[in-house]
């Protein structure tokens, strides 16, 4: 009855219980913590932050970040969409093999994935000894960044992509057809569109998760500062030097950043959403 | 008459045959270069002074102390997210309030946060440098680089899994089922336990699931909050770091190795969860 301008009546109990515990829970674990950072940036001030953030290192990091970032998702917008055709449309011999283990960046921990890599792409490594001659150095360049940003955001665009590959009406694809499409301009211009949203969104997820990714990319990218040094390792950097306002600096911008792509994927759905119907 | 029943027609909706050929082989070389080697480094890699090694490298204290830490951290966070999801499912889906939207966008957050930044906004907050956290340290009761700032770090980062797993499933099961079991008069924990959880149970499973491969396995806002002290704040992925910053690289991968098997049984079982029930999981339906 309090409660009834905010709430319309239920006769389910246990509206105040469940509220309570989620909303203790989320404010101590999420909302706490990044009061916090955006408290710690509101005390600096906005020019000692722009002031902090302008030197050539910082920007260095942010936009490698960036950069290594959209390389490696524009390269799994590619093969992830060819994997989760393959996956869906045909049928072979270990399919189902290879749809589980799609998940696998999801399962291993980033720290084994970064180890794992390096000790791959490394010189002595085997894929580092086949790459050498043909004058490829992976491991501690920004290519080894691409590679374990490219494991990384793999599933996102797969599993995104995958069940509207599935839910693709056939007679969209039998009409082109009749009407004598031949099966390239059908997938041109008849698949593609279709796919298009659900492409953007895992793309978008892809480089969201990407930006920030730490653990798979410290071991393989030889942290050269101003070459090959991310920006949340910079933010490791300062706090072990107790910097705390730098660090929480380099954390804003990357809060912002994360905010500004979360928006960018709910503004991809709510275009796709009006553009397909309500699929 | 031969000649047609020995041709197949190629259908109008696939591709030619060397077409497709190719995609497939192209996919299957694809994943095995990109996620069977990396997988199979680790194995090769922790096995390469045998057996011996990996199982000695397993009784060091360090690895042994970083195992404990992980089992307890994700014994702990697990069942709190879990508790945490059942509750915010059950105030978003049965009961219609405002700002539901903004809740649940509230909620996934923490996916789009660097781990990095999440473990930074735990050491600002409760740090020696705050003001909260001076009082709770002069209190004897540290959060960063102690256990409850590892379990803190742990519970950001695995946040949403639980709740956006069975959101979906009890936002489509609606509400007719609890209010009959109430108008039976069962009582609203009854109500729960005999209706809702029945239904949910296997999505919450699935979020359970995956909450507990990424407790065990995050890193990067574990390493900023844990300060890494060997045998007191390690966990199994930031003690993989110190192993393999110290050249004891069959130590660094025998761990890796221990959490590589994690992630393929938590595959294994996720696998069999979406294949035997599919339709009662929100992932599986996902748009």
């Amino acid at each position: 009855m309090r409660a009834s301008i905010l709430r319309s009546p239920s006769p389910l109990p246990g509206f105040g219980l469940s509220f309570g515990i989620m909303m203790t829970v989320l404010s101590i674990v999420v909302l706490l913590p990044i009061a916090a950072l955006l408290g710690r940036g509101l005390m600096i001030g906005p020019e000692d932050l722009w002031d902090m953030l302008n030197s050539r290192r910082i920007w260095s990091a942010l936009t490698l970040s960036f950069r290594a970032a959209l390389i490696a998702s524009l390269f799994n917008l590619v093969f992830g969409l060819m994997l989760a055709w393959v996956l869906v449309r045909y049928r072979f011999w270990g399919r189902r093999f290879i749809d589980a283990a799609v998940d696998l960046p999801f399962a291993l921990p980033t720290a084994v994935a970064g180890i794992a890599l390096t000790a791959l792409y490394a010189p002595n490594g085997v894929f580092g000894q086949a790459l050498a001659p043909l004058g490829i150095q992976v491991a501690y360049t920004e290519v080894g960044i691409w590679v374990a940003l490219v494991f990384i955001g793999l599933p996102f665009v797969v599993r995104t992509v995958q069940p509207v590959i599935e839910e693709l009406e056939p007679d969209l694809e039998e009409v082109s057809a009749t009407l004598g499409a031949r099966r390239i301009y059908t997938l041109r211009r008849v698949i593609l569109p279709t796919l298009t949203p659900a492409l953007l969104t895992g793309f978008a997820l892809a480089l969201a998760r990407s930006v920030g990714e730490y653990g798979s990319v410290i071991f393989i990218a030889g942290n050269i500062p101003n070459v090959t040094e991310i920006a949340p390792l910079l933010i490791v950097i300062r706090l072990e030097e107790y910097n705390y306002d730098a660090a929480a600096a380099i954390g804003i911008a990357m809060l912002v950043i994360s905010f500004a792509m979360l928006l960018a994927i709910n503004a991809i759905q709510v275009w796709s959403r009006r553009r397909i119907g309500n699929v | 008459m031969s000649d047609i029943a020995l041709t197949r027609p190629v259908p109008v909706t696939s591709e030619p045959p060397l077409a497709r050929y190719l995609l497939i082989g192209f996919a299957v070389i694809f994943v095995a270069l990109f996620l069977f080697a990396p997988l199979l480094t680790v194995f090769a890699e922790a096995l390469r002074q045998g057996w011996a090694g990996a199982l000695d490298a397993l009784r060091l204290p360090d690895a042994q102390a970083a195992i404990r830490m992980t089992l307890t951290i994700a014994a702990i966070a697990v069942p709190i997210n879990a508790a945490f999801g059942i509750a915010a499912a059950w105030a978003i889906t049965k009961f219609d309030f405002r700002g539901k939207a903004f809740l649940i966008t509230l909620i996934d957050l923490p996916f789009s946060v660097s781990p990095v930044v999440a473990g930074l906004m735990l050491v600002l907050l409760f740090g020696a440098n705050s003001t909260l956290g001076g009082w709770l340290i002069a209190n004897d009761m540290p959060i960063v680089f102690a256990f409850p700032g590892i379990l803190l770090a742990t519970l950001f980062i695995t946040f949403p899994f639980v709740a956006r797993e069975i959101i979906p499933v009890m936002m489509e099961q609606g509400r007719a089922e609890e209010e009959a079991a109430l108008t039976l008069g069962a009582s609203g924990w009854r109500t729960f336990f005999t209706v809702t959880l029945p239904n949910i149970r296997w999505a919450l499973l699935y979020g359970v699931l995956l909450c507990n491969a990424r407790a065990m396995g995050e890193f990067g806002a574990v390493a900023v909050v844990s300060g890494k002290i060997r045998g007191e704040t390690a966990t199994m992925p930031t003690m993989i770091e110190m192993f393999y910053n110290e050249y004891l690289s069959v130590a660094a991968f025998t761990l890796a190795a221990v959490l590589a098997m994690l992630a393929l049984l938590t595959l294994l079982l996720k696998s069999l969860l979406e294949w035997r029930h599919a339709d009662l999981l929100a992932a599986t339906r996902r748009h």
